[in-house]
């Protein structure tokens, strides 16, 4: 089974946002970038498929060499080889341009990626490769076991689950508790820095761009309601902040 | 030209998340001289449909299909050849599974710029700009949109809907064609029969690590009924197994935006505060006075959930 695994490289879940340049470019300054949580569960889901059915797993990313170091521990993690489209990701319709332009000329049974990117959060790149390449995209996957051609899934939808049977080759976008995210052992880290990672020139445009960023209002100072007075609360909510 | 909203039915009704697209997409139309036109898959009547015009509607194209929501060729299908038909510049989605699928197979059948988490009305006034929400709520980003047809995913409380009295004419539609069949098969479709549905919700109950168990979840959802309130936890509590996997808030979990957040027993850490720090009003109760939470509430109290839900829920009854 060939399984391709598109990975965003993002800013850690604790980073401090903040942009620069007249708030035109987010200020990668003191900022730790990893791959995308929901993408490492693709990842681990993968490497785990590989093991049970052989095969191969590539790793894809859309980004500059900044990302390699987030794409060497992919490799460190259990894929094989890498590679990197050298172009900034500038949207959703850019990145998955790249990623369908890629697998339309290695046939993939699966593309796996994560439900949404950390820093764009858009949750449409999985959705968007499935309609260019005419396959179907299921997204957010939580289980997902393969026999034969038949891949058996569930997904959550608000309020429960689905599950679902669909024929390979498929587009979907993973989240917990698809798999346990994988830690790279000493071995896997040795044998990454010879794994090859082919960087690639981008094709077409983006079709729509960032003016500029901004950060939400300051939250004003909380107010503490003393323990023996938690009734008033109730009236506080009614009358002054208007919600119930 | 028009706007065209993809409206999801439930039971025969409009979903709530529908009703605002439907309002954001008569306020787009109004600033682009052009009708609201609204496409309504589904089982439902005439009637119900025909009073969507109290939120702008003009229209209501109406398939009477009855897929189901694995079925999301099908339904971006029909959407993308509704908007060849209508001429679409602008297609408005309430975010959610389905609406985001179909927004992301639309907008590459007709090669349109997509954006989701879309917070506010779109700017006319050089181009179009959205404001989207970005960093899981820690930013926005004002995007600008290159293309004719322009596809938005708007987040709950992008508008707020006021009805005003109106009648759309619903008019019975079929796609020009049928949808490939893609082989997706729905097998079973698990849904928990709670009351209020959680990403719809206005008011949210959430508890965590605090509660010590499953077995003390009543109080939680006593406080719940009294407010009529959805419940949610944190990810330690869905992966304890404590609450099912679809309550779990967060940056792994459901993003969730409503008027008001209590949050019971969490310790607020920031992965957590990304699922709900597009709250309106957030309340936090924590035995700990140095718990991060009471950081980004707006009111707190600094006590034992097993004293203070039981009182709150006493005191709304
Ligand atoms: C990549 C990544 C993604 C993550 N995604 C998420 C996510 O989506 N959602 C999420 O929630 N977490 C997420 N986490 C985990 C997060 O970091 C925290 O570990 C988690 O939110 C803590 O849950 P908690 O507050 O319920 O538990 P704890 O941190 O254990 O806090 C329990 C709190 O309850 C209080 N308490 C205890 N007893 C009582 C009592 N009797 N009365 C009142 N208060 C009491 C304590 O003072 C404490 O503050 C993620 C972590 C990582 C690394
Ligand atoms: N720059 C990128 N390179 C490769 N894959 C990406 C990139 N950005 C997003 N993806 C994949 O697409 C998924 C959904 O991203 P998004 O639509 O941006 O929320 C992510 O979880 C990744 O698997």
């Amino acid at each position: 089974m060939k399984i391709l695994v598109c990975i965003s490289n993002v800013p850690d879940t604790t980073a401090k946002i903040s942009f620069s340049d007249g708030d035109t470019k987010f200020n990668k300054s003191g900022v730790q970038f990893i791959c995308g949580p929901y993408d490492d569960y693709a990842l681990s889901r993968a490497v785990e498929l590989k093991e049970e059915h052989g095969g191969t797993v590539t790793v894809l990313n859309v980004g500059e060499a900044d990302a390699d170091p987030v794409i060497r521990k992919c490799l460190a993690i259990g894929a094989d080889d890498a590679i990197r489209v050298d172009a900034e990701p500038s949207d959703s319709y850019f990145v998955a341009q790249q990623i369908a332009h890629i697998a339309q000329q290695e046939k993939y049974d699966l593309i796996l990626m994560g439900r949404e990117s950390l820093d764009f959060n858009s949750g449409v790149v999985h959705g968007l490769v499935g309609e260019m390449l005419g396959i179907p995209a299921v997204s957010p996957v939580m289980h997902l076991t393969i026999a034969g051609n038949t891949a058996s899934l569930t997904r959550e939808i608000e309020g429960g689950k689905q599950e679902i049977e669909a024929t390979l080759p498929l587009v979907l976008g993973c989240q917990e508790p698809i798999a346990e995210w994988k830690i790279p052992s000493m071995r896997g880290i040795v044998s990454a820095r010879t794994k090859p990672l082919k960087v690639v020139a981008p094709t077409g445009e983006a079709l729509s761009t960032v003016e500029k960023y901004a950060l939400p209002p300051a939250k004003g100072a909380v107010k503490m309601i003393p323990v023996e007075q938690v009734e008033s609360l109730v009236d506080l909510l009614r009358n002054e902040a208007k919600v119930l | 030209m028009s706007v065209l909203v993809f409206a999801e039915l439930e039971n025969g009704q409009v979903k709530k998340s529908s009703i605002e697209a439907i309002y954001y997409g008569a306020l787009v139309a109004k600033a682009t001289q052009s009708t609201a036109k609204v496409l309504a898959i589904g089982a439902s009547n005439s009637d119900t449909l025909s009073q969507l015009g109290n939120w702008g509607a003009s229209e209501v194209l109406w398939l009477q299909e009855t897929w189901d929501s694995a079925q999301i060729a099908a339904y971006a299908h029909a959407l993308a050849d509704a908007v060849a038909q209508e001429q679409s510049a602008f297609v408005i989605v309430a975010k959610s599974v389905l609406g985001d699928a179909v927004a992301a197979s639309v907008a590459a059948k007709h090669k349109a710029a997509l954006a989701t988490n879309v917070v506010a009305l779109p700017d006319h006034a050089a181009g179009v700009t959205v404001k989207r929400s970005i960093y899981t709520g820690k930013a926005f980003a004002t995007v600008k949109l290159h293309t004719a047809v322009k596809v938005l995913s708007i987040k709950k409380n992008a508008v707020t809907p006021e009805a005003n009295a109106g009648v759309a004419e619903v008019k019975h539609w079929q796609p020009s064609s049928n949808a490939a069949n893609t082989g997706i098969k729905l097998v079973a479709t698990h849904k928990a029969s709670s009351t209020v549905a959680l990403p719809e919700a206005d008011l949210v109950v959430s508890a965590g690590r605090g509660l010590k168990g499953p077995e003390n979840w009543g109080i939680v959802e006593d406080l719940a009924k009294a407010l009529g309130a959805a419940t949610a936890c944190s990810k330690p509590v869905s992966d304890l197994n404590w609450r099912p996997h679809h309550e779990h808030v967060g940056q792994t979990g459901l993003k969730v935006a409503p008027n008001l957040y209590i949050a019971c027993g969490i310790s607020g850490a920031i992965q957590h505060l990304a699922g709900v720090n597009s709250s309106k009003v957030i309340v936090v109760i924590n035995k700990d006075p140095e718990a991060p939470f009471f950081k980004a509430a707006d009111y707190g109290i600094v006590g034992d959930v097993f004293e203070v839900l039981p009182r709150l829920t006493k005191a709304l009854q």
